[in-house]
């Protein structure tokens, strides 16, 4: 069906920039094309392009029977999209904020993630949407949803941070056999400082496998998300400190590459976690201990981390930049771990 | 006494329904004016073309500030039932300005917000809850004994998700005094009605659930109001969940960010011609209810009020950014951040 590519959609093929947004776009567009077993379902994904536009065009280039605006109901699709993938197909479902996953909670838990170890068969479905604080979203658009399904054995979870990232993983979540939600920063959409010119061939960034984003002797940080730019602003104020400071980019939490964090601390000796999410039952929790497992000798400072506050993500800007970790907030937590 | 003009009103009343829906058009045109002027925080919602069905709607109920009275959950595009139930003008604006001295410190946004006393509580962004809340709430008043109802308005969208389904099927089977106010606008964001129902009305849900239901034109007050006197004597007498659905058209996008191209523009030019605010002036006139400078006056006295309450919430303060890790727990604060613990270089807090 789909002949002629939408305009927007060819930024890559001209040799332009784009934006995450556009990244994850033209990683959908691209697997729809090579795989008609692909399709979308969500609420306001066809005529609307979705609510931050991620799928502009879709309805154009694919029909209404591969771009399926759905009736308000993430449960009742999510679950639709179990039966679709039992079938063969394969799915991508969007939520238009993660924060509304909750109702697909039970399904996505009790039935889609158990599938494969009831003998049901495997789950190639991929739920994606907007995560994440910092745009006075308030409490019920502005949530980070990992650690909900992270305690979830048989989901898989990845976050890009990075254009070619995102646009590499959700080519290869939607070719993987798993369940996988994809979490998509809406302060990263269109990030100008983003914007890079990708690969003009086709191309995937495995799920399962961490990035080291800069390297450094002193410190680790582990990060993902919008909180790897925060990063590595901090590690830049810090180079006139003589700190140097290794940032990974986890990329898939789940499941986590533990050997390219204990590889690291090991060679550093010192561990800071970093995540937008909040504090308790973070996933700094899980690293450290999977660090104290595998490399507590090698450690020379206690691990720590920066997260955001044990709270509901609040609405007004002063508290939300409050509740938020900040790059200040990584420089001093650096500063103390580096003369620990 | 007064001399009943319309159904069971007598003049003040009239004008007071006028008055209602003059302060829910000027109360939002000055939001987009705020909006303008960078005072405000994140989205904007408007209620255009549907200030009549929330307004003719709460006015049907017993509204007190004691506690004692009926009880209402509305939406964003219910701000007249808010004010009806006595939801304060400066607060409103201060929740959409994110102000500390807000109802929600800043926390949460819109009309987001509870007042116990005065008998409402505000909706959370995940559609279909609060029919599951209400109908706790009216179980309530079935268990106490007392003599109360409570209304709950959500949009066609709404209505396809399983919590809209289990709340009032709860309040059917329960036989809450709870009367759901079906805003019939043709919209869910961008979806129009057919892409959440098969069906012509929501009132054909209702057989389903075994609960009584009436459609009504929702651009005009007065049959509002008289539509849910019915439902609300019905939920009142033991006949338990009532449903009333409000025919009418969402003339603006979902929000301020919306600018609702999808829409055919002739229908949206159709529905303005049907403007519920220019329906009942017109009416108010044409049975002489009112002269014209009456009306005109209320106008602009709503107009002023607007404006001074948005000063005032203008010239607030923004929130204490410390203050996030307060009310997540009634007997706990949360740990400040260490990275920020300037009085202290205790990790643990």
């Amino acid at each position: 069906m789909s002949q002629v590519v939408p305009e927007h959609l060819q930024k890559t093929a001209r040799g332009e920039e784009v934006t995450l947004l556009e990244a994850i776009s033209e990683g959908l567009y691209e697997e729809m094309v090579s795989d008609d077993r692909v399709f979308l379902m969500g609420e306001d994904i066809g005529v609307y392009g979705g609510a931050f536009k991620v799928t502009r065009g879709f309805l154009e280039a694919f029909g209404d029977r591969r771009v399926i605006d759905t009736p308000i109901a993430e449960g009742g699709f999510t679950g639709a999209a179990a039966g679709a993938a039992h079938m063969g197909l394969r799915p991508v479902v969007e939520m238009q904020f993660m924060d509304f996953i909750s109702p697909a909670y039970d399904v996505l838990t009790n039935y889609i993630a158990t599938s494969l170890y009831r003998g049901a068969g495997p789950m190639p479905m991929v739920i994606r949407g907007p995560v994440g604080g910092g745009n006075r979203g308030g409490p019920f658009h502005s949530q980070n949803i990992e650690m909900a399904f992270f305690h979830t054995p048989g989901l898989k979870i990845v976050y890009p941070s990075t254009a070619y990232d995102a646009k590499g993983l959700i080519k290869a979540a939607i070719r993987d056999d798993n369940p996988v939600i994809f979490e998509e920063h809406k302060g990263l959409y269109r990030a100008p400082a983003l914007r890079e010119v990708l690969p003009a061939e086709d191309y995937i960034v495995p799920l399962g496998e961490a990035r080291t984003v800069l390297e450094g002797e002193d410190l680790t940080i582990v990060t993902y998300g919008a909180m790897v730019h925060k990063s590595v602003e901090a590690a830049r104020t810090l180079e006139g400190d003589g700190v140097g400071v290794e940032v990974i980019d986890l990329r898939t939490l789940l499941p986590l590459d533990e050997d390219a964090i204990v590889e690291s601390v090991k060679r550093t000796g010192r561990l800071l976690v970093v995540h937008e999410d909040t504090r308790t039952g973070g996933i700094a929790g899980e690293i450290a201990i999977r660090v104290s497992e595998r490399a507590f000798e090698w450690l020379d400072a206690p691990m720590l981390r920066v997260t955001a506050i044990d709270a509901p993500v609040p609405y007004s800007g002063s508290l939300e930049d409050y509740f938020l970790p900040q790059v200040d907030d990584v420089v001093k937590a650096v500063r103390y771990l580096a003369a620990y | 006494m007064a001399e009943n003009l319309s159904p069971g009103l007598d003049r003040d009343q009239l004008l007071e329904l006028y008055r209602a829906l003059c302060l829910t058009r000027a109360a939002e045109e000055r939001l987009e004016l705020l909006q303008k002027q960078g005072h405000m925080t994140g989205g904007l919602y408007r209620s255009l073309g549907q200030e009549a069905g929330a307004v003719g709607a709460a006015f049907a109920l017993r509204r007190r500030t004691d506690g004692t009275g009926d009880f209402l959950a509305p939406t964003v595009r219910a701000v007249g039932a808010l004010f009806l139930f006595g939801g304060d003008l400066v607060d409103f604006f201060r929740q959409y300005m994110a102000r500390a001295t807000g109802p929600t410190k800043g926390r949460e946004a819109n009309v987001h917000w509870v007042d116990y006393q005065k008998g409402f509580v505000g909706p959370v962004s995940p559609l279909g809850t609060m029919l599951e809340v209400m109908a706790g709430i009216t179980l309530s008043f079935n268990l106490r004994g007392e003599d109360r109802v409570g209304m709950v308005f959500y949009g066609d969208g709404a209505s396809s998700t399983g919590a809209w389904h289990e709340g009032l099927n709860f309040a059917a089977v329960q036989r809450c005094p709870l009367i759901l106010m079906v805003e019939a606008n043709q919209w869910a964001f961008s979806s129009p009605t057919v892409k959440n129902t098969r069906l012509e009305s929501f009132t054909e849900k209702a057989p389903g659930y075994g609960i009584a239901a009436e459609s009504v034109d929702g651009t005009d007050v007065l049959a509002v109001y008289e539509a849910v006197a019915r439902a609300a004597a019905r939920a009142r007498s033991g006949e338990g969940a009532q449903m009333v659905e409000l025919r009418y058209f969402r003339r603006l996008g979902h929000a301020q960010h919306d600018s609702q191209d999808y829409v055919d523009p002739a229908l949206i030019a159709e529905w303005a011609a049907r403007d519920p605010l220019e329906l009942f002036h017109t009416r108010m006139l044409d049975r002489g209810w009112a002269p014209e400078g009456e009306l005109l006056a209320i106008r602009q006295e709503v107009e002023q009020e607007c404006e001074v309450a948005a000063e005032q919430a203008i010239a607030e303060p923004m929130p204490f950014g410390p203050d996030a890790v307060d009310d997540v727990y009634t007997d706990v604060s949360m740990p400040h951040p260490w990275t920020r613990a300037e009085i202290s270089d205790s990790r643990s807090a």
